[in-house]
């Protein structure tokens, strides 16, 4: 191996100041992207968990449809083909004028994949609350909304805080696919210190470390959010 | 200790002795040490390089760098005495090729890499045979010739290419209110271009004109703009296997002398509608430093 390594560069001017806006991107396009998906997902897996036939064919469509197609390639169709089938002046509006068309592509897309997936939790999250709870909270006279306010809900993300962890950490690593469609979030901050200096695995290190750095942050703080909200007797850690 | 004793004095010996030992370089260079242990020279090629380096409908690896390399290994076959030298085509992409050469896995990447002094912190690079310059891919009629006339437009650049870093300076340094739509490789360009999200599409002028000449309808795109830059591609070796990069060198040399070099662009330029710029033609000439 013949490979003159130079930690150094990290720290150099500009590249410390690359690495950090790429973390900054990450951050900022992972946690909007989770925003959509956990508002958009919850709404989308209670409506799941409806017993009308049409409303589950609706929310079972949107699901199978994000929830199948490859993420790189809904990036793709977002950024190029949606603004080519939008009538003229929306492509136009979508291409020319909105600011950092990539970022806010890159967002939405991001949010409405993820949304399909923590719907499905949700949904079985809600299906897991035992069926004697929904009823008993009809019989003492709540309403439907109420009942998934005060009686499904608050059981269902108990159950589902686990694979919601696993969803979280999902976002930060998938919004590198971002880089495909230009935005210049930590993995393509990498790219470019590798294309400009050669030191790709200095460069590809660090990227690890703040990658593993993140995901170890979000695990603690979902393992601190689970224990805290945990019903005394009914932890569904052992 | 002791070991670290005695590697501290054979690194101040060998420092001592760094004159005499320069004399020795044939020796130890290693890709030549390499080759002859393995008896086989391993070329790097790129898939979809055109016409640089490219695998053709059979998957076998093509093109005007893959035929100058194919020269380089004769040159090695005959200067080593090794009559049965077997050439292995290795396929890189620009995420690994540095770490191939540098791992000895591939002893010269033969595709378009454009020679930087950073780069040059890593690798060798071989003489230039080739120029590129940053221009700009437009459609034709839209009256721009010049990054000015981009003014209140959108560009597509490359994200992470030498011809990005070059034209945001650019726009910094006059203060152009240019929008910059970076996008991932040169057909997103191209996308970009052709769906009006951007009014041109900037990088190295030979890969605009490769676009141009797979266009849907070729004339209505074309290459405008006086070069903004002038950059030399070079083949890859290992640091500091000066033996084998000189090798390479007057392998390109001699080609350069006898006219073949012009001849091989030709076969592979010509029909890209590239004719040899004087800026290459002088490059050639410089290059072609006698045996």
């Amino acid at each position: 191996m013949n490979y003159a390594w130079n930690w150094g560069v990290l720290v150099q001017p500009p590249y410390l100041e690359w690495l950090g806006q790429g973390i900054a991107m990450t951050l900022a396009v992972s946690i909007a992207a989770g925003i959509i998906a956990l508002s958009l997902g919850t709404l989308i897996g209670i409506f799941h968990s409806s017993t009308s036939g049409a409303m589950r064919l609706v929310t079972g469509s949107y699901i199978n449809l994000f929830r199948n197609v490859p993420l790189l390639l809904q990036m793709f169709l977002w950024f190029f083909v949606v603004p080519e089938l939008l009538p003229k002046a929306a492509g136009t509006w979508l291409k020319r004028e909105l600011p950092n068309p990539e970022i806010i592509t890159a967002i939405v897309a991001l949010g409405l994949f993820t949304a399909s997936r923590i719907a499905v939790q949700v949904a079985a999250g809600i299906a897991a609350v035992p069926g004697g709870q929904s009823m008993a909270a009809r019989a003492s006279g709540l309403s439907t909304v109420q009942a998934y306010r005060l009686v499904l809900l608050p059981q269902a993300f108990r159950i589902v805080v686990p694979p919601l962890t696993s969803e979280f950490l999902t976002i930060f690593k998938n919004s590198s696919i971002a880089l495909t469609i230009g935005v210049y979030e930590l993995t393509a901050r990498t790219q470019q210190i590798q294309s400009f200096t050669y030191q790709g695995f200095e460069a590809f290190t660090a990227a690890t470390v703040v990658y593993m750095v993140i995901a170890l942050t979000v695990t603690t703080l979902m393992t601190v959010i689970e224990r805290r909200v945990a019903i005394p007797g009914q932890s569904a850690r052992v | 200790m002791k070991g670290r004793i005695v590697g501290l004095a054979a690194i101040g010996i060998s420092l001592a002795l760094g004159v005499a030992s320069a004399a020795r370089a044939q020796a130890t260079d290693t890709v030549i040490d390499r080759i002859k242990a393995k008896k086989s020279i391993s070329i790097g090629y790129r898939e979809a390089s055109i016409p640089f380096s490219y695998i053709d409908a059979q998957g076998k690896p093509i093109g005007y760098s893959t035929d100058l390399c194919t020269r380089v290994a004769a040159t090695v076959k005959a200067a080593l005495g090794l009559p049965d030298l077997e050439i292995k085509w290795v396929p890189v992409n620009l995420q690994n090729r540095i770490p191939l050469v540098a791992n000895g896995t591939v002893d010269i990447s033969c595709e378009s890499a454009v020679n930087t002094i950073g780069r040059q912190a890593q690798v060798d690079f071989s003489s230039p045979f080739f120029i590129s310059s940053t221009r700009f891919l437009v459609k034709a009629k839209s009256g721009i010739a010049e990054l000015a006339d981009l003014k209140g437009k959108s560009i597509a650049l490359p994200i992470n290419s030498v011809p990005e870093r070059l034209i945001k300076s650019l726009i910094e340094r006059d203060k152009l209110n240019i929008r910059i739509v970076p996008v991932r490789d040169n057909s997103e360009g191209f996308l970009a271009l052709s769906t009006d999200r951007v009014d041109a599409f900037s990088t190295d002028d030979i890969l605009l004109f490769g676009l141009r000449s797979k266009a849907p309808s070729p004339a209505g795109y074309e290459v405008v703009g006086k070069p903004l830059s002038f950059d030399s591609y070079g083949f890859l070796v290992q640091k500091n296997s000066t033996v084998f990069l000189s090798l390479v060198n007057a392998t390109l040399a001699r080609l350069a002398r006898e006219g073949e070099l012009q001849k091989l662009y030709q076969t592979w330029f010509e029909p890209l509608g590239v004719p040899l710029s004087a800026p290459l033609a002088t490059t050639f000439q410089i290059i072609a430093i006698p045996e």
